[in-house]
């Protein structure tokens, strides 16, 4: 069984007003050190498939990761069980 | 002139969307639910605002690989007017029938109140019926309408005016203030905010009314020309 993990961040650049709400939280927690806070997305799955690195690929410029937006990376896993 | 208004699981405009159709406008419409995927035979194709599978991975995104966005992007090469509004729009860019992306309004706030717009461009199929530079009063309602496009594509947006629409007071982030855009073929609108929630003084404004006048007169004209 493959697993996969990809996760799709936002580009730099594109406004993340999450990532900012978040770092303003922080802040007022104290901890000032905090800064450039970015909020993206992972997605698991597990996939049958003989090659497995090119269909997330195309899974993920189809659907997974908005390119406009988003940039996304994967890391494969053989053998996990589920 | 018959109208398809398109209903997707989550759409919540479909029924404003038709009646501005069909009663504010007068012509025909029907709505069409998503997985009756033909849109052959309408003359003009609306896709009403909502929360389209509940805005699940990114809004639009789930709906825009629905088969009958395969249909829409058919008529859209045939030239069939397409309005996509707010959700609509959403499910526009993320099929590629338009440029750009929605993100969340900078101030992360869902905002739901009468915006003003500037008509940047009444040379349209949707907006020949206002004056350039029109302000007009039209609803918005969304949490994720700050448009977004890199360098490149704003200055292609410019320089074949395809911006459409403009934020008077910019309530959301967008670049450049924008509100609407047209495709560079001019058959495919989006927009975010609402025109058909302001097609008769009953609900505050008909300003939106005459982007369906406009529509009925230019199927009329192109009806005329080719009798």
């Amino acid at each position: 069984m493959t697993k996969v993990s990809i996760h799709v961040t936002l580009k730099e650049g594109v406004l993340d007003p999450q990532g900012k709400a978040i770092e303003n939280s922080l802040n007022t927690l104290g901890y000032d050190g905090v800064h450039d806070v970015r909020v993206g997305k992972l997605i698991e799955m597990f996939i049958d498939h003989d090659d497995v690195e090119a269909q997330v690929k195309v899974m993920c410029d189809k659907l997974l990761a908005n390119p406009v937006i988003e940039n996304f990376t994967y890391e494969i896993e053989e053998g996990v069980a589920q | 002139m018959k109208f398809a208004v398109i209903v997707f699981p989550g759409s919540n405009c479909d029924r404003d969307m038709y009646h501005a159709a069909k009663d504010a406008l007068g012509a025909e419409a029907e709505l069409v639910w998503y997985q009756d995927a033909a849109l052959e035979g309408y003359d003009a194709i609306l896709i009403p605002g909502g929360f389209s599978y509940g805005d699940y991975l990114r809004c639009g995104a789930i709906a825009s690989t629905s088969d009958i966005v395969t249909s829409l992007r058919r008529e859209a090469e045939k030239g069939t007017p397409i309005l996509g509004v707010c959700n609509g729009f959403q499910i526009l860019l993320e099929s590629g029938l338009l440029p750009g992306a929605l993100i969340r309004n900078e101030n992360l706030k869902f905002i739901c109140h009468f915006e003003e717009l500037v008509v940047n461009n009444n040379e349209t199929l949707f907006t020949t019926d206002y004056e350039k530079n029109d302000v007009i009063s039209i609803p918005v309602a969304h949490g994720e309408g700050n448009y977004y496009c890199d360098d490149e594509t704003l200055n292609e947006l410019i320089e074949h005016n395809q911006i459409v629409f403009t934020y008077k007071n910019n309530p959301n982030g967008s670049v450049r203030d924008i509100a609407g855009i047209v495709n560079k073929e001019g058959n495919v609108l989006g927009m975010m905010p609402h025109p058909e929630r302001a097609a008769e003084m009953l609900l505050g404004s008909d300003d939106g009314l005459k982007m369906f006048t406009s529509m009925l007169k230019n199927w009329r004209d192109q009806y005329a020309t080719n009798a």
